[in-house]
């Protein structure tokens, strides 16, 4: 199904830029497009004529492909759950060209070897760019800073601990010092540890009365607000992961506003799930930070179609049946997210499709420091395409999913659109919604 | 009913029907034989990964006066210190023929997620901070036949005091004494109320109460005292500042006796901690015509454990007449 550097033509589809919307044809050569204009095919040689191979995007979108600012893909270390092949599939059907691998694997990603073996692994696996964060303390431990030089050196651009927040101000403070002087960015897992021990799920009314441990909102927006002076005091950039309380979208309106350099992100599980979700116990809603309330959500939207939030980000984190299948306090929290990204932004977020691709590409892609990826879709360019539909209602089901885990809160959810077609630098890897 | 996993997904015509169902189970163990063959062909099997023993011990009566056979499953002894998981425990006793686990948890939902994995009944003994049915139908069941209410609490009012926050009592016994119609007010300090309370100027929805922060604004105009079990590790992440300043505020103490009304009533879940909550001789109560029901909840925890056993596998009226 790979047309192996060959040709190809992307026809009938709205190419979607941040100049705008036109229905154009897109001729792809050598990894780059070529050529960005309307009626392209009638102009070209037919497939059977040895024209370019042809990939009918009527009625779809046509822009550069999602970046994922937040994969775990669970190798090294937790191959059970996932592999980097693996999540590369997922990650390439759900219409991504880059993902920003997780650091938390085993042995952690806080050094140049786990990193590149991380990077190369991508590269075999071939379907989507493996961007490997670092971490910022060695360990994820939050006590050592780890080699930010070294990794920087080896093309890391983000560097964070996701899964534990940097609880001390002293570690932090050194490394957004370090991270202003090299120019990467830090991202910050939000959590004050000391006030979500033992927690499970949002603390609120549902947590009071289904007597599960609550994980308050103030533990994010504390070390929210500890980092944002932290960033004024430095000057150096920071990324906040994962946002989840409607306090923390104001937070950070309010730092933008006043010239921080700071982005934030927020997943499609906290646009569109929340806590009440906990009430049959099941553990596949148990994730950190956990689902709030509806007034959460509402206020996670919002920010996110005006821009206060950056990008969409997956945090995607398989975890094999038998670690769910335990009791709340035991199953590790996580959710799988790739494959549904764009279903839900498009059915939950209430942005329109030119803001869902700045979420899921051109902002993403710019935090993570990807300048392969998105780019317009103009002569040029690196050739990372995504062709995709706005409409049509769906609901996944396991069989879809090809992931190696299959925990995934969306199966009785209405989603929206879908994702055609995949062009990976210039490699047609996804085609009629199936994977190469 | 084919679990009962909680008080809040039963009817209140069904909580009835189980109160109703254990003045029969009480008869029963009046006889000079004090047993029915109704469950003789079933096997039920105590699930405890946390210590209990006394609620263990009550429902493992209840089945044997039930002539259900009994197996005992106690993490201490168990392969689950061996690293099998808990899955895999739950569906090796199940394919031993187990037709109900009376399961016990330090987590609130394993026993719904015990549902999930085998076919077997499932009887909720304990869930975390979540539900214990049993002792909130227990208590309804006390202090109704106590009081000579039958079914009807109607206007009886109720001071449940201390770690409501942490407590499945709390949350199985406000739901059940609420379906007889007693009112129920909260006395906590704000840290030992559930969260949702904390800040919030009204009641959140699902808590048929109302809260005091003081015993003493509320001692004098109670039916029942019920006391809830304060555990001295509360300490540690500053729920209390010290067992004592807790006794001083939140403990019945022979000051806060002596203002009880004449015919009112003490309950108690057990285990006591003499000294912090209970800060009296019990010996005295009488002398304040302040009745100690708290032999009598254990008494009957056995006749309303015989009801949900029983009712698990049929409806009420059955089996007993004629036996």
């Amino acid at each position: 199904m790979g047309n192996n550097g060959g040709p190809v033509l992307v026809t009938g589809g709205t190419v979607l830029n941040r100049s705008g919307e036109s229905r154009a044809d897109v001729l792809i050569t050598d990894g780059r497009v070529e050529r960005v204009a309307p009626n392209l095919d009638s102009s070209l040689p037919a497939e059977s004529a040895g024209g370019p191979r042809r990939l009918v995007a009527d009625g779809c979108v046509v822009s550069s492909s999602f970046v994922d600012l937040h994969t775990h893909m669970r190798e090294p270390g937790r191959e059970e759950s996932e592999t980097i092949a693996t999540a590369s599939r997922a990650a390439a059907l759900g219409g991504f060209g880059a993902c920003v691998a997780m650091p938390n694997t085993d042995p952690a990603q806080d050094n140049v070897a786990v990193v590149e073996f991380v990077r190369l692994q991508g590269e075999r696996a071939g379907l989507v760019t493996v961007a490997p964060s670092g971490c910022i303390t060695v360990g994820r431990n939050g006590t050592q800073l780890a080699p930010f030089h070294s990794m920087a050196a080896a093309g890391v651009r983000l560097f964070t601990d996701d899964g534990n927040g940097v609880q001390d101000p002293l570690i932090m403070r050194r490394a957004l010092e370090y991270a202003r002087e090299l120019g990467v960015t830090l991202a910050q897992h939000c959590e004050v540890s000391r006030l979500t021990e033992g927690a499970v799920m949002h603390e609120g009314c549902c947590s009071s009365r289904l007597g599960l441990p609550g994980w308050p909102a103030i533990a994010e927006v504390l070390m929210l607000q500890r980092d944002i002076e932290l960033v004024r005091e430095t000057g150096a950039s920071m990324h906040f992961l994962h946002l989840s309380t409607a306090r923390s979208v104001e937070i950070v309106r309010q730092a933008k506003n006043e010239g921080l350099p700071v982005t934030a992100e927020v997943t499609p599980h906290h646009i569109s799930l929340t806590d009440e979700k906990l009430a049959t116990f099941s553990t596949l809603f148990k994730v950190n930070p956990p689902l709030r309330t509806m007034e959460d959500v509402e206020s996670l939207r919002a920010g996110l179609a005006d821009g206060t939030i950056d990008a969409l980000a997956t945090d995607h984190a398989p975890h094999a049946a038998h670690l769910k299948d335990q009791d709340l306090s035991a199953a590790p929290p996580g959710m799988l997210g790739l494959q549904t990204a764009l279903g839900v932004a498009l059915a939950y977020s209430g942005c329109a499709t030119r803001r869902v691709v700045e979420a899921m590409s051109w902002s993403p892609a710019a935090i993570a420091g990807l300048d392969d990826h998105g780019r317009d879709i103009e002569a040029g360019s690196p050739a990372n395409v995504v062709v995709f539909s706005t409409e049509g209602s769906w609901r996944q089901t396991p069989e879809s999913i090809v992931s190696k885990s299959i925990n995934s809160p969306y199966f009785d959810v209405d989603l929206k659109g879908g994702v055609r077609h995949v062009v990976h630098r210039g490699e047609v890897v996804v085609a009629g919604g199936v994977l190469r | 009913m084919r679990h009962l996993i909680s008080l809040d997904e039963l009817a209140g015509d069904d909580i009835v029907g189980l109160l109703s169902t254990a003045d029969h189970m009480a008869e029963v163990l009046t006889r000079p034989q004090p047993k029915v063959p109704a469950l003789r062909t079933k096997t039920v099997c105590s699930l405890f990964f946390e210590d209990s023993t006394r609620t263990r011990l009550s429902f493992e009566t209840a089945a044997k006066r039930l002539s259900a056979e009994t197996l005992t499953f106690t993490a201490a002894s168990s392969s689950v210190n061996k690293g099998e998981s808990l899955r895999d425990t739950v569906e090796t006793l199940a394919a031993m023929g187990v037709d109900v686990f009376v399961v016990r948890h330090k987590t609130a939902g394993l026993p719904l997620a015990i549902t999930r994995w085998c076919d077997a009944r499932v009887v909720n003994a304990g869930d975390g901070a979540h539900q214990h049915p049993t002792q909130g139908l227990l208590d309804a069941f006390t202090l109704s036949r106590a009081m000579k209410r039958g079914n009807d609490l109607s206007g009886v009012r109720v001071a449940m005091v201390g770690d409501i926050r942490h407590s499945r009592v709390a949350r199985s016994t406000v739901r059940a004494l609420h379906v007889l119609g007693a009112s129920v007010v909260l006395v906590a300090p704000a840290s030992l109320l559930p969260a949702a309370f904390v800040g919030s100027e009204t009641i959140p929805d699902g808590w048929p109460v109302t809260v005091s922060h003081s015993l003493d604004e509320v001692i004098g105009d109670i039916d029942v005292l019920y006391l809830l079990r304060m555990q001295r590790e509360r300490m540690d992440n500053a729920f209390i500042s010290s067992p004592g300043e807790y006794s001083a505020h939140f403990g019945l103490t022979d000051r806060r006796l002596a203002r009880m009304r004449r015919g009112s009533w003490l309950m108690h879940p057990g285990p006591m901690n003499h000294g912090i909550e209970v800060a009296v001789d019990l010996d005295s109560l009488d002398a304040h015509g302040v009745t100690n029901l708290i032999t009598r909840q254990v008494t009957n925890g056995i006749a309303v454990r015989m009801s949900v056993l029983f009712t698990l596998f049929g409806s009420a009226a059955e089996a007993f007449d004629g036996q």
